[in-house]
């Protein structure tokens, strides 16, 4: 059985994040990494790889700048068996269209039996690749996990959605998301970073993938940034030490004043 | 002007807030016709007539009920394509967000997520969203003849515009693939009594400062008719249900008032709150990163100044 993992590299969210000129994210002012909610796709990966009688291999898939080849290392040093690294200049400012019609046909070229990916990007948190893949892979899809089964074929996820819990099935090959509920991922241990050494990472291109260059990137984007600007960061107000009940005084004029209550 | 699908969320409790929010959105972009995948009753058809609605559709294919996104984007893609809609809006909510990903697809159409304004522009709708835990505003123009939009509760306030609406049941058909998911369980959330978490006025958060015990975030919250949240640390020991986790990887509120209790201010935390109007933050660490950003902080012990304020608001009111 074949597992490909969605893993995307981000710019971290505890350093200062923000916009170039041109109305990219700018990955010159912050280090990248990992994003942490795809360390969980790699964690359930492994799991299901664990868990299953078949012999399983985790592949880890990432599309974007050279950078993002470190995304790959850190899922092969968490324990992914090989890598994938879609990486081509034209592919520089796609939308989540075009982001959604690369990585579906490196999964076609792949043949998994699964994808499992992360619940949203820490960076773009638009959390619709999953359900754009399964679109237009022609998949089920299961998003927003926090429990999945595996038997044979048949995958079964227990789903949060708005209004209700859902237990819901459906047969490979598919599309999973999981969330940050499905199980703490592991640390890559001393001996799985040599691993990660010798393990494959290929490198494809448009070419590689049967894709005209007008099909994707910031040449067939159908939206356009047209301003960035950072919001005026929040400004410290009073703070009140409490004392004998002075803490509460303060907020209960705030609330009066305010209008709140 | 083309038409303007809405996607309401409507059911016995009648219309969502968020969905009137929509209709006013959508008013500016052509004329509003409001989807409901289900029944709909003379009272949800008037309310959407009240906010300008010109015409309601009513799907009543039972596989859409069960909430799942593929059939219900498939549905929506017929019933864009049949109105030529150049706009499709939605509430952004994890379940909607699923559901507009795969119309996207379909139609080949420009997709915005957690819009927090939608204008109409000369080649389509320019909208705008709050990026990066909040702390950045892109406005980004669309290029294609469809745009999918989910829009976040709280962006605009609805306003009335009533017309008559005019009702008709509507057929699609679903295909194999996008009924391959069966939903095998599904439990209802609980109600609360108290408002819905995105679409609340004020929204009390307890954080891993509760020590377990959200007692006094729950009876502050009553008092002044909130919503209850959580931080991750919370909700991560079991004392809160995930439901109610505020942040990036829980809801995104846009209140009037937001006020953190035992919430240390983590930047994934504050991703979820960032653009409320006012904060106030209750914490007895002084060095707590939440209090950077609150309008008014106390630093106390929130089992101590909760239950005070409480207790003085019930005697104001008598
Ligand atoms: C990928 C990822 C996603 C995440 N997503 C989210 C998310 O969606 N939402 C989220 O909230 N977090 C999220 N986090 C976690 C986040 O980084 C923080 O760990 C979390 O927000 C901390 O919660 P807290 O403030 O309740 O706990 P702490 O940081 O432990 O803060 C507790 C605070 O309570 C105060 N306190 C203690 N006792 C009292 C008392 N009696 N009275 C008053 N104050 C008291 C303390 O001084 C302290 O400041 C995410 C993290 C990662 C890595
Ligand atoms: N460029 C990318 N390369 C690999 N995986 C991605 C990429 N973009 C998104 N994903 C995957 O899709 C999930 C949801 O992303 P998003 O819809 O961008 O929030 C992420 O958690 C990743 O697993």
């Amino acid at each position: 059985m074949r597992i490909v993992t969605l893993v995307k590299y981000v710019p971290d969210a505890t350093g200062e994040r923000g916009f170039s000129e041109d109305g990219t994210v700018d990955r010159e002012g912050t280090d990248g990494r990992l994003s942490e909610l795809d360390e969980y796709a790699v964690e359930q990966s492994l799991r299901l790889a664990e868990a299953s009688d078949d012999e399983v291999e985790v592949v880890a898939l990432t599309m974007g700048p050279d950078d993002a080849a470190d995304a790959i290392k850190k899922a092969l040093q968490i324990g992914a068996s090989s890598g994938v690294h879609v990486c081509d200049d034209d592919i520089a400012g796609s939308d989540a269209l075009g982001t959604s019609l690369v990585l579906a046909a490196a999964i076609r070229k792949l043949e998994p039996d699964l994808v499992i990916t992360g619940m949203a990007s820490t960076d773009g948190v638009m959390g619709v690749l999953p359900a754009m893949l399964s679109e237009r892979l022609g998949w089920p899809g299961l998003t927003l996990a926090h429990t999945v089964e595996l038997d044979g074929r048949t995958l079964t996820v227990v789903r949060d959605g708005d209004t209700a819990s859902q237990r819901v099935q459906a047969e490979l090959p598919a599309v999973l998301s999981v969330t940050d509920q499905s199980g703490e991922p592991r640390y890559p241990g001393l001996k799985n970073v040599m691993a990660a050494k010798k393990k494959k990472v290929e490198e494809w291109d448009l070419d590689d993938l049967g894709l005209e260059a007008d099909a994707v990137g910031a040449a067939a984007a159908l939206t356009t940034v047209r301003e960035t600007a950072p919001r005026p960061p929040r400004q410290a107000g009073r703070v009140v030490t409490d004392s004998d009940g002075s803490g509460a005084a303060a907020l209960t004029e705030f609330l009066t004043a305010g209008k709140y209550v | 002007m083309g038409s303007v699908i809405v996607l309401a969320e409507a059911g016995e409790q009648g219309v969502s807030k968020p969905t009137l929010e929509l209709l006013t959105l959508a008013r500016r972009l052509g004329e509003p016709v409001v989807v409901v995948l289900g029944e709909t009753t003379g009272e949800v058809v008037q309310t959407l007539g009240r906010h300008g609605a010109t015409a309601v559709l009513t799907v009543a294919e039972p596989a859409l009920q069960e909430g799942l996104p593929a059939p219900r984007a498939e549905a929506l893609a017929q019933l864009a394509g049949d109105r030529q809609a150049s706009v499709v809006l939605l509430t952004s909510t994890p379940d909607a967000k699923d559901v507009a990903g795969r119309l996207a697809v379909r139609l080949t159409a420009a997709l915005v997520t957690d819009a927090i304004d939608v204008q109409p522009g000369e080649g389509g709708v320019v909208t705008r969203q709050s990026v990066f835990a909040g702390s950045w505003t892109v406005e980004a123009a669309s290029t294609a003849d469809v745009a999918v939009v989910t829009v976040k509760p709280n962006s605009v306030e609805a306003e009335e515009a009533p017309v008559e609406p005019a009702v008709e049941t509507v057929q699609v058909t679903l295909s194999e693939t996008s009924t391959a998911v069966r939903v095998l369980e599904s439990s209802p959330k609980a109600a609360t009594g108290r408002p819905e978490l995105t679409e609340a006025a004020i929204v009390v958060s307890g954080g891993r400062g509760t020590g377990g015990d959200f007692a006094a975030v729950e009876a502050f919250a009553d008092a002044l008719g909130a919503a209850v949240g959580a931080s991750r640390a919370a909700v991560d020991s079991g004392w809160y249900p995930h439901a109610y986790q505020i942040g990036q990887t829980g809801k995104t509120v846009s209140p009037q008032l937001y006020v953190a209790a035992g919430i240390s201010g983590a930047i994934q935390h504050r991703a979820g709150m960032q653009t409320s109007r006012a904060v106030v933050a209750v914490n007895k660490d002084p060095e707590a990163p939440i209090f950077e950003m609150a309008d008014l902080g106390v630093v106390g012990d929130l089992h101590t100044v909760l239950p005070a304020v409480t207790e003085q608001l019930r005697d104001a009111r008598g």
